[in-house]
Order: structure tokens, then C-alpha cells, then sequence
């Protein structure tokens, strides 16, 4: 009893004291509380923001979900129309968009995990696809407007796909790199030791291994250009007949919601909505897809 | 004996081989510079076709708060001023629930949860910036307008200082509306980048402090922040980097004004919002489109050096 008593007397700092040490630790796990607290309402106000931003999708634009929105054009207001075309334009210059921008971003990927790895040239190539994954994307939409819609003297498909291509390029590259990095180096030195030139080693060995991350960084590529107005804007413009060629303005669905949703007519405006439901399942589905995608791969 | 015969055929197949191995290191090579040409050109085009903006009103494009169509003179110092005002009014807003998140995710949440929290927050990255546009000028606006702002205006009526911040009509449009839209767009981005930099603090540091008796948060506050805190702010940085360049969520909150606004419940504009509204009224080759392409091109220098500093810091921790 003395003995401890003794201890505790030499011993420095606050223990000496037991009921400041008390009060101390009682405030140090008070604190501690408060935080935690806080900490779990901003994960909850992150969640219930999305559930926000969903739920006032599906209220306001699943009332207007009818046949008629897939069958019918976009027509002035008061006529009944649909977003046909736009629906149409989105899955067109998506899909080119994509698959102008995933072999080069797939090359310049194959570049920096397989030739450049970490010389000059490879890290600022790195540095500046880094610098492109997040540019603003009106700037490219800009950039498109000055090199292939001025000189060519009108708005275009084409010109959209290219916007939409040059935000694809990083975000391969990015995944492509990560994921072929991920590749064991035994599994290289097994296909060089039978023979296999580089190329081949690459291309039937390390793509194939690699093959679920890529796709991940596809898919998660296309979710993000679906969704892309500002580029498109001073691109593809829109219009209002279905089937428009490329190199003719071609409507788009977030382009279609931005003109409707800043417009004074109900039903252009309900459209709005329904475009918004439409292109947030198809965005929220690709996404969640690429992450499963990526799971499987691990 | 026959094996023999087999030597000859292919070794002639390796020398047809060989011919793929600097074709397809070419591509890659060709790829990769394409991709330098690339910024360099985007640069170049910006610049070049500003360039009519900034030789008509040289450096006083940036300090002139002017932006007169019919007088076709134009200043960017408005649309920059609310671009780094919303910008920096959304870190306000959102670092501080991003690192929430970040440390719910890593420290306190139960291992069943973290999956599916963490993929709904980034979800939230996802969500096409148009859609939030369309939210927050349908949804918060007429909050802001009818709660928020009224209750502010209120709050600091008599203050000196914030009163002149938060005065005038509530609209709910306006700079503070924008820059909370921002911060929810933003949230994900900081909050993922924290989260990964959380990881990468050694367990065994933690375990030691936690084994002194450290609480939750002294572990966080005097290990796990100290750590990484370089990272930290490169995952700011990046939030800061997407805020600047935000444009059609921006373009329907923050109320389009040519003026600056002493009051953060204003309207004003930023550089991308206001590229995006007038460039429909910007006849080709008219000093206007000159003076969109100028405002774009400060616009790319700004988020340049706000990214570049970003990689910068992020660089040592996420290559470990």
C-alpha cells in the first residue's frame, strides 16, 4: 500500500493527482465521443445526399416515364415529344467517344508500365495525363470547338465523339498503368524465357491477366462521358431529328436537359427530369458494374 | 533425328517476329507523345485564340471588372473572383465532412460497413454534374431561399463584417448556393483521397499509441494526421483542382451577374459558367469568343498550377 503509494508520488505528470487524472481522462473521452459523433453525421449527410439527389429523380422524373419518351423526337413544346434522338446521340457518341480514346489510352497505359516505367519522358507523360483526368472539361470542349468545329464551319458529331475521346484517354491510362503494374514480374520472365517477344508478352500474357482492370477503367470511363454536357456543348450541339449523320449538329441527353431544364414550359422541363432518371440509372449502373468488375478481378 | 528439321523454321519465325517488337513499341511510343501534344495543343489553342482578347486589353483583362457585350469590352476579374471565392467557400464546407467520412470509414465503421458506405460516397463522384445542377436549382434553391438564407441574414444581423457577408435579398441563388453544391461535388474526391492516405499509416503505429491509452481521436489527431498530413493536402488541392473548373451545376445555382457582390448571397459568375452561358451569343471570330477563349485559358492555368501542386504532394505517399 505505501509502496504503490510511493511509486505513484515519484512518478511525473498528472497521475499524481488522481482527481485531476480522473476529470483529464473523463474530458479525453468526452472528446473523443463528440468526434465520433460528428464523424458518423457527415457520413450520414454524404448518404443522405445521395439518397436525396436519387429519390427527387425517381419522384419527379419517374412520373414522366412513358412509352412515348423512347418512341417520339423532341418536339417544340406543347406537341408531345420524346428524347429519342437525344437517347440516340448519347449512345452514339459514347460509344465512339469510347472507342476512339480507349486504344490510345490503352497504348500510352502499355507505354509507362512497359517501356517509359520511370525515365524523363514517362513521368511527365504521366504527369500531364495525370493534369488531362482532371482538366476542366469545358476546356476540352473549348479546345475541340477551335481545332474542328471553327475551321470546319459548323457543329458536328464528330466533333462531340473527339471531346468525349480525349476525356477517355486519362482515365485508361490511369487503370491501364495501375493494373499492369499489378502483373507479377515472374509471370513476364516466364513468357520471355519460352521465347515470346515483348510484344506477344504484352499483348498475350499481360493484357489477358490484366483484362478485369482495364475493363473496369473502360466502364468507368464511359460512365463518365455519358454524363458530360459542358464538352458537348460547344461541340455537338444538338438537334431534333432521330437520325442525324456525324458530321451534322447531334442532340445528346445531357445536352437536351440543360436546354429543357432552364426552359419556362412544364413539359420540356418534366422531360428534363426523366432524362436526368435516365441518364443517373444508366451513369449509377456502369459504375457500380466497373466496381464489380474490378472485385472479380482481385 | 527430325527435330532437326524444326530449328530452321523457327528461327526463320523469330525473325518475322522480331519485326512486331518495334512496330508495336513505336505505338506505344507514338501514344504516349500524342499524349504531351496533346495538353501542348490545348494550351496553344487557348491561347492563341485569346490571344485577340489580350492584345485588345492587355493586362488589364484581369483586374477590369467590366463585361459589356454592346461595348465589347470585356474584363475576367468578376468571373475570376467567383470562381476562387465558390471554390474556396466549398473546401470551407467540405473538408471537414470529407475528412468525417474518411475517418468513419477507416477508423470507427464495422468491416461489413465500410464496403458499401465507401462505394455510396463515391457514387456520389458519379452523378453527372448536370444532375446536380438541376437538384440544387429545383431542390436547394427553394431551401436556401426560404430557410437558410432568411435564418443567416438574421443570425448575423448587427455583426460587423459578416452582416455585409450575408445581406441582401434571398434568392437562393447566388455565390454561397454554388459553392455548397460544389462542396457536396467535391466531397468524394477529398474524402477517397483521405481515405487511401489513412491506409497507408503502418498498423503499428497506431497499435502503439492506441496501447499508451490513446483515444480514437488522439490516434487520428497525433498519429494518423501527422503522418499524412502532406497527402492530406493534396487531396485538398485535387477537390480544389475539380471545384474550379465545375461548370453546368455552377451555371444553374450561382445566378449569372456581371458584377461583383459584396454579399455572399449575391449572384455572380464564374469563369466556366460564364463561358458556358454567353459562348451561344459568341459569333465565330467576334471579340467575345476572343475574350471566352482568354478567360479559358486563365481558367486552365489556374487549375494547371492547383494540380500540379496536388500530384506533387500526393506523389510520395500513393507510389508506397
Amino acid at each position: 500500500m505505501s509502496a504503490t503509494t510511493a511509486t505513484a508520488g515519484s512518478v511525473p505528470g498528472p497521475a499524481k493527482n488522481q482527481k485531476i487524472s480522473l476529470a483529464l481522462g473523463r474530458r479525453r473521452h468526452r472528446t473523443n465521443l463528440i468526434i465520433k459523433a460528428l464523424c458518423v453525421l457527415a457520413t450520414l449527410i454524404g448518404l443522405v445526399l445521395l439518397a436525396s439527389i436519387l429519390l427527387t429523380l425517381i419522384y419527379l422524373g419517374g412520373s414522366g416515364l412513358t412509352l412515348n419518351v423512347f418512341t417520339s423526337v423532341t418536339k417544340p413544346p406543347g406537341s408531345n415529344g420524346g428524347l429519342l434522338n437525344a437517347i440516340l446521340g448519347t449512345l452514339i457518341q459514347t460509344s465512339v467517344g469510347t472507342l476512339i480514346g480507349t486504344p490510345i489510352g490503352l497504348m500510352v497505359g502499355t507505354y509507362l508500365a512497359e517501356y517509359g516505367r520511370h525515365s524523363t519522358l514517362a513521368n511527365s507523360i504521366r504527369f500531364v495525363s495525370d493534369v488531362l483526368l482532371s482538366a476542366p472539361s469545358i476546356l476540352i470542349g473549348l479546345f475541340i470547338y477551335e481545332i474542328c468545329v471553327e475551321p470546319f464551319g459548323g457543329f458536328s458529331g464528330v466533333a462531340g465523339c473527339l471531346a468525349l475521346a480525349v476525356i477517355v484517354i486519362p482515365i485508361v491510362v490511369r487503370t491501364t498503368e495501375d493494373m499492369l503494374q499489378l502483373i507479377p514480374p515472374s509471370l513476364r520472365e516466364a513468357a520471355v524465357a519460352l521465347g515470346a517477344p515483348k510484344w506477344k508478352m504484352i499483348v498475350l500474357i499481360c493484357y489477358r491477366a490484366a483484362k478485369d482492370g482495364i475493363a473496369t477503367g473502360v466502364l468507368l470511363a464511359v460512365a463518365r462521358i455519358a454524363g458530360e454536357t459542358a464538352p458537348l456543348l460547344f461541340t455537338s450541339l444538338g438537334n431534333s431529328s432521330a437520325l442525324g449523320s456525324m458530321t451534322t449538329p447531334m442532340s445528346s441527353l445531357p445536352v437536351t436537359i440543360y436546354q429543357y431544364a432552364g426552359s419556362a414550359f412544364q413539359d420540356w422541363v418534366q422531360l428534363a427530369w426523366v432524362g436526368a432518371l435516365l441518364i443517373t440509372i444508366g451513369v449509377l449502373a456502369t459504375n457500380i458494374l466497373a466496381r464489380f468488375a474490378l472485385r472479380g478481378g482481385r | 533425328m527430325q527435330q532437326t528439321v524444326i530449328l530452321p523454321m523457327s528461327s526463320a519465325g523469330g525473325r518475322r517476329i522480331s519485326i512486331g517488337d518495334p512496330i508495336f513499341a513505336g505505338l506505344a511510343f507514338a501514344a504516349g507523345f500524342f499524349v504531351l501534344l496533346l495538353l501542348g495543343s490545348i494550351i496553344l489553342s487557348l491561347f492563341f485564340g485569346g490571344m485577340p482578347a489580350f492584345r485588345a486589353f492587355g493586362l488589364s483583362f484581369l483586374t477590369s471588372a467590366t463585361w459589356d457585350p454592346v461595348h465589347h469590352v470585356f474584363g475576367a476579374a468578376v468571373s475570376i473572383y467567383g470562381t476562387l471565392l465558390t471554390s474556396v467557400l466549398a473546401l470551407i464546407f467540405a473538408v471537414p465532412l470529407a475528412f468525417g467520412i474518411a475517418f468513419f470509414l477507416t477508423e470507427l465503421a464495422p468491416d461489413w460497413m465500410r464496403r458499401p458506405v465507401g462505394t455510396a460516397v463515391e457514387l456520389l463522384a458519379a452523378v453527372p454534374s448536370i444532375i446536380y445542377g438541376m437538384w440544387g436549382f429545383f431542390i436547394i434553391v427553394p431551401i436556401m431561399s426560404q430557410y437558410i438564407e432568411p435564418t443567416l441574414i438574421d443570425t448575423f444581423d448587427g455583426i460587423p463584417v459578416l452582416q455585409d457577408l450575408f445581406a441582401g435579398p434571398p434568392f437562393g441563388t447566388g455565390l454561397f448556393t454554388a459553392a455548397l453544391i460544389l462542396a457536396v461535388m467535391v466531397i468524394p474526391f477529398i474524402s477517397a483521397t483521405m481515405r487511401d492516405v489513412f491506409d497507408t499509416v503502418p498498423a503499428v503505429y497506431k497499435e502503439s499509441a492506441y496501447g499508451v491509452g490513446c483515444t480514437t481521436w488522439e490516434v487520428m489527431r497525433s498519429i494518423v494526421l501527422p503522418y499524412t498530413r502532406v497527402s492530406v493536402v493534396g487531396g485538398i488541392m485535387l477537390g480544389l483542382g475539380r471545384a474550379l473548373g465545375e461548370t453546368m451545376a455552377v451555371t444553374f445555382v450561382i445566378g449569372n451577374s456581371d458584377q461583383i457582390s459584396s454579399s455572399l448571397f449575391g449572384s455572380g459568375n464564374t469563369i466556366a459558367s460564364i463561358v458556358a452561358l454567353e459562348f451561344p451569343e459568341s459569333p465565330a471570330g467576334s471579340l467575345k469568343l476572343a475574350s471566352l477563349l482568354a478567360l479559358g485559358f486563365i481558367l486552365f492555368v489556374i487549375s494547371f498550377i492547383v494540380l500540379a501542386i496536388s500530384r506533387y504532394l500526393l506523389r510520395p505517399r500513393l507510389k508506397a
